[in-house]
């Protein structure tokens, strides 16, 4: 008794870190100037959220996460970033009216977006399934979201066609 | 802990900052990254929705897969662009590129 008491209480503690770990992350890739600071928040901000996914029971997405988003996207925009050397950026300091009206877009959406989901009684499903297995998930791909599913390969192909296409036409346009 | 609120919270301010940095950025790079983040955000939410109330737990996370799919196919296209335009002014400040500027 004792000691499942022990392990929820753990558990409880490591969520909170795993979330502060999600917002040290996020607003270390919003806030810093330097760009590489920002590509290294956003990759803790990533695997925070993975770390969430294990916490929602889905440990398919979670390792899918740390593939798809910290080990193709943010390793892609390193490259962007080796590339196109925005590191010396002469970017002067915004105004302050404009840091103003984002921060006040943002925190209007924020205080939006909390106001309903904290009012709104969600009601659960009538009848829930308990069926998160990866089995399920493939019949499901292949059977009734079959479409989708090949739609968004074509989606895939077409984007690393154009992203060829689009950086080899702009270095014999430029060169 | 396991509350659907405190994951919707969570996912607000994801969006929020995601929002934050593509209306405050300059840098290409830095808005794609916020751009990333409010992606980030709009998954939590499905998987939150997903793990407790939705009927079938293997829909929201086939629609989290469709999404990071997306999400990777934006940020080719997008890093692509990023460097034909920097090819083109030698910077990626957005505040460059006004050449269709009427």
């Amino acid at each position: 008794m004792s000691g499942s008491f022990v392990i929820d209480s753990l558990a409880h503690a490591v969520f909170w870190v795993v979330v502060g770990f999600v917002f040290a992350g996020a607003a270390l890739a919003v806030f810093p100037r330097n760009i590489v600071y920002n590509v290294l928040g956003l990759i803790l901000c990533l695997t925070g959220v993975a770390a969430l996914f294990l916490y929602l029971g889905s440990f398919f997405l979670a390792l899918m996460q740390l593939l798809i988003y910290v080990g193709a996207i943010c390793i892609a925009i390193v490259f962007a970033i080796m590339l196109s050397r925005p590191l010396h950026l002469e970017v002067p300091k915004r105004r302050m009216p404009k840091v103003a009206a984002g921060i006040g877009a943002a925190a209007i959406f924020f205080a939006a977006v909390t106001a309903v989901s904290w009012k709104t009684a969600w009601k659960p499903a009538a009848e829930r399934g308990a069926d998160w297995t990866i089995t399920t998930i493939g019949h499901l791909l292949l059977t009734r979201y079959a479409l989708v599913f090949e739609v968004i390969s074509l989606v895939l192909l077409v984007a690393i066609i154009g992203a060829i296409v689009t950086t080899g036409f702009s270095r014999r346009l430029s060169s | 802990m396991n509350s659907l609120s405190v994951y919707l919270t969570v996912a607000a301010v994801l969006f929020s900052l995601g929002l934050f940095g593509v209306l405050m950025r300059r840098n290409l790079i830095g808005m794609l990254i916020s751009i990333e983040l409010m992606l980030n955000g709009a998954n939590l939410n499905f998987m939150a929705f997903n793990r407790f109330l939705a009927p079938e737990p293997a829909v929201g996370q086939i629609v989290a897969l469709f999404v990071m799919g997306i999400a990777a196919a934006e940020a080719a296209i997008g890093l692509s662009i990023i460097l034909a335009l920097f090819r083109r002014l030698r910077s990626i400040n957005v505040e460059r590129a006004q050449r269709m500027r009427g």
